[in-house]
């Protein structure tokens, strides 16, 4: 793979990693003939993000061969290493002229050079994991609320919120209005708490289509942190979201870029029903149409423990919960993930949890993809261990 | 009990944004007490404080264009009301280019004193920002809590210097000592000492001038008898005092302060339309 980057566009690139580390610990990058995606999801897998930069968006483009199986190389890259390269963004505009990103199969290596001027070049070799297809499944057409505003817009909204707030509720009315207001804990005593409420009025939004009056919660760290790259790109931001505990769906676009962010939403605990049905039309990885799913997504396969991070959800915690919670997920036989591979069961309550979420957002929405050659196979328990996952924990 | 009042003035809320900046910096939590002319933010003695006590007093009419204010009772005029100025002081943060500030006391799932900004904006609608601040409301029981600190028998008056020299002086003083003598006479000589077992670090300071009291019946003030040279001094702490200095945003009209040597230390800041006293005690 090589992927030469010159000029602004350098710029662009850190912007997309400073947003990206935002999220999580890890950079997912995968050159595909669409162009090259650079990914990250978070600990507890309640936000993702994804910034597919198109092969026109480079001077050059090579994405590479496929390895025997017919896959694209992917690996994954530790946030801090990446980042590293990419920290300064002044001095990215001002010294760097181009941004060569290669792999270099022999050393294993993710190489990546910084030519910049008077004649100095920076060669990062950055070690990197070769990994699974990260892919959160989640289909914008199926939220029931779009806004298009402009990224100052809401900039200028959530400045009124204190950096360290964690949540912030987004609300919408038919009449609309559009309201963003801190989230309260059930910790917090809202006796002793401000609580901040910003109304906007559909004139600021390009966009505003609403089916009916809801609010969602989502984390505002990652949401400041796509707007950040919005607001230095000057692209309108399109929300999409739904009712309590579906994902919202943040994305930006234009012809040599596209950005989706994820963000799963606090469940309204008082809502009847306690277990979402999600109709959700996977994304398909390579293009290749989905099977339908007819009842939840779940996360992936317990054998690649690495990827889940996943905390397993007993049944008898949803009595009446005293906290938010995510919907249950039941592993439905027969119900597919995304992409090309076959139906596949995933025992939830089995799941090795990763790191513990420190919010009650709770992982939600993530296939895993198995590759072509595991289509078919009806996996089990008895499914082999992917072999590269060397770090896994099993 | 109602109160409503609004700034519509971009100088008159800077300024009132400032105040209450300078009072986030100085009290954690403080009690407000609203009169129909004035805005007193007040902090008593308290174990909790370390013994400092604050009475700062703001004129109404020379910050806000609608001020209506109706207390408990029709006899006791008055609202004292419990908050964090540093909520205040983040609601207002954000409000610098605002058409309007409404500031009102409500009643909300708890009493709140409700920061209304109108910000202007882009589209034919204004954009309202809302922030709710709990307050507590304080009976009128403990309203005698509250009273304004009377001028100490002090033994020496002097003008500060420069605040901002007197604080980059502190600042690094702190990092040697706890505490920090103040000292000064009726010569108009200030000295900042500290005093540790490895260094001793004084600051002097001269040509300060001693403001003239007059004492309520007319008659010669106790400190003229007193010899000019003598030093009066008090031992406080100096993070104390640093929050004081550090919390002032713009340089007051007068900053004076007196000394009841080796018992407390009385600070004054007049600004225009703001007055600040702040009392340190001594240290042991």
């Amino acid at each position: 793979m090589r992927c030469l980057v010159t000029g602004g566009n350098v710029k662009v690139i850190g912007k997309a990693v400073h947003s990206l580390s935002r999220i999580g610990d890890e950079l997912y990058v995968e050159p595909t003939e669409d162009g090259l995606s650079l990914r990250a999801v978070n600990s507890s897998r309640s936000a993702y993000a994804c910034f597919l930069f198109a092969p026109l968006f480079f001077q050059l483009y090579e994405e590479g061969s496929l390895d025997p199986d017919g896959e694209t190389f992917r690996c994954k890259v530790l946030m801090k290493s990446f980042l590293g390269v990419f920290r300064s963004l002044p001095s990215l505009e001002k010294m760097v002229e181009k941004c060569l990103i290669s792999l270099n199969p022999r050393a294993s290596r993710l190489v990546v050079q910084l030519h910049c001027k008077y004649g100095v070049t920076k060669t990062h070799n950055l070690s990197f994991q070769e990994c699974e297809l990260l892919q959160a499944v989640f289909d914008k057409e199926l939220c029931a609320n779009t806004l298009r505003a402009p990224a100052r817009v809401l900039v200028d909204a959530v400045v009124h919120f204190p950096v360290t707030l964690a949540e912030v509720t987004l609300g919408v009315s038919p009449a609309g209005k559009v309201s963003f207001r801190n989230y309260l804990d059930e910790e917090t005593e809202p006796s002793r708490t401000m609580v901040t409420e910003l109304c906007l009025s559909e004139d600021e939004f390009q966009d505003v289509q609403v089916q009916q009056q809801s609010h969602v919660t989502f984390c505002l760290k990652e949401f400041r942190g796509i707007l950040s790259f919005a607001e230095s790109s000057n692209l309108p931001l399109n929300i999409h979201f739904d009712s309590p505990g579906r994902p919202a769906i943040f994305t930006l676009s234009d012809p040599l870029l596209e950005v989706h962010l994820v963000l799963a939403t606090l469940s309204d605990p008082n809502s009847s029903s306690q277990v979402h049905s999600t109709t959700l039309q996977a994304r398909p990885a390579n293009g290749a149409f989905p099977t339908a799913t007819p009842d939840d997504d779940f996360t992936g396969d317990d054998i690649d423990s690495y990827m889940i991070a996943m905390e397993s959800t007993c049944e008898e915690g949803l009595g009446l919960p005293s906290s938010p919670t995510f919907p249950q997920r039941h592993p439905h036989p027969g119900a597919a993930l995304e992409s090309q591979s076959s139906a596949m069961e995933s025992d939830l309550e089995g799941a090795v949890p990763g790191t513990p979420p420190q919010k009650k957002f709770r992982s939600l929405f993530f296939g895993s993809v198995l590759t072509p050659s595991q289509a078919g196979t009806h996996p089990g328990p008895s499914q082999d261990v992917l072999a590269e996952d060397s770090e896994g924990e099993s | 009990m109602r109160f409503r009042a609004k700034i519509v003035d971009v100088a008159c809320l800077n300024h009132f944004t400032r105040v209450i900046n300078t009072i986030a910096k100085l009290a954690k939590t403080c009690t407000l007490r609203l009169t129909v002319d004035k805005l007193y933010f007040i902090l008593t003695d308290k174990v909790a404080n370390g013994g400092v006590s604050m009475w700062c007093e703001l004129n109404q009419g020379n910050f806000f264009d609608e001020f209506q204010m109706e207390g408990v009772a029709a006899e006791h005029n008055e609202i004292y009301l419990e908050l964090t100025p540093e909520n205040l002081s983040r609601a207002l943060k954000t409000a610098q280019n605002a058409k309007t500030v409404k500031i009102k006391l409500t009643n909300k799932h708890c009493p709140c004193v409700t920061v209304a900004v109108e910000l202007p904006s882009l589209s034919s609608s204004s954009r309202i920002v809302t922030h709710d601040i709990p307050v507590g409301v304080i009976p009128r029981r403990l309203w005698n809590d509250f009273r304004e600190p009377s001028v100490p028998d002090f033994d020496v008056s002097i003008y500060l210097p420069v605040l901002k020299t007197m604080k980059s002086v502190v600042e690094r003083m702190k990092n040697l000592s706890n505490c920090i003598v103040l000292e000064a006479n009726l010569n108009g000589e200030m000295n900042l000492k500290i005093e540790t077992d490895l260094v001793s670090v004084t600051t002097h300071f001269k040509g300060l001038g001693n403001p003239p009291w007059v004492s309520e019946d007319g008659s010669q003030n106790s400190t003229q008898d007193r010899d000019p040279e003598s030093m009066a001094e008090a031992r406080i702490d100096i993070r104390k005092l640093l929050q004081l200095l550090a919390g002032q945003q713009v340089n007051p009209t007068k900053a004076l302060c007196n000394i009841v040597s080796k018992r407390i230390v009385h600070f004054i800041l007049l600004h225009e339309e703001v007055s600040l006293q702040y009392f340190i005690p001594a240290l042991a």
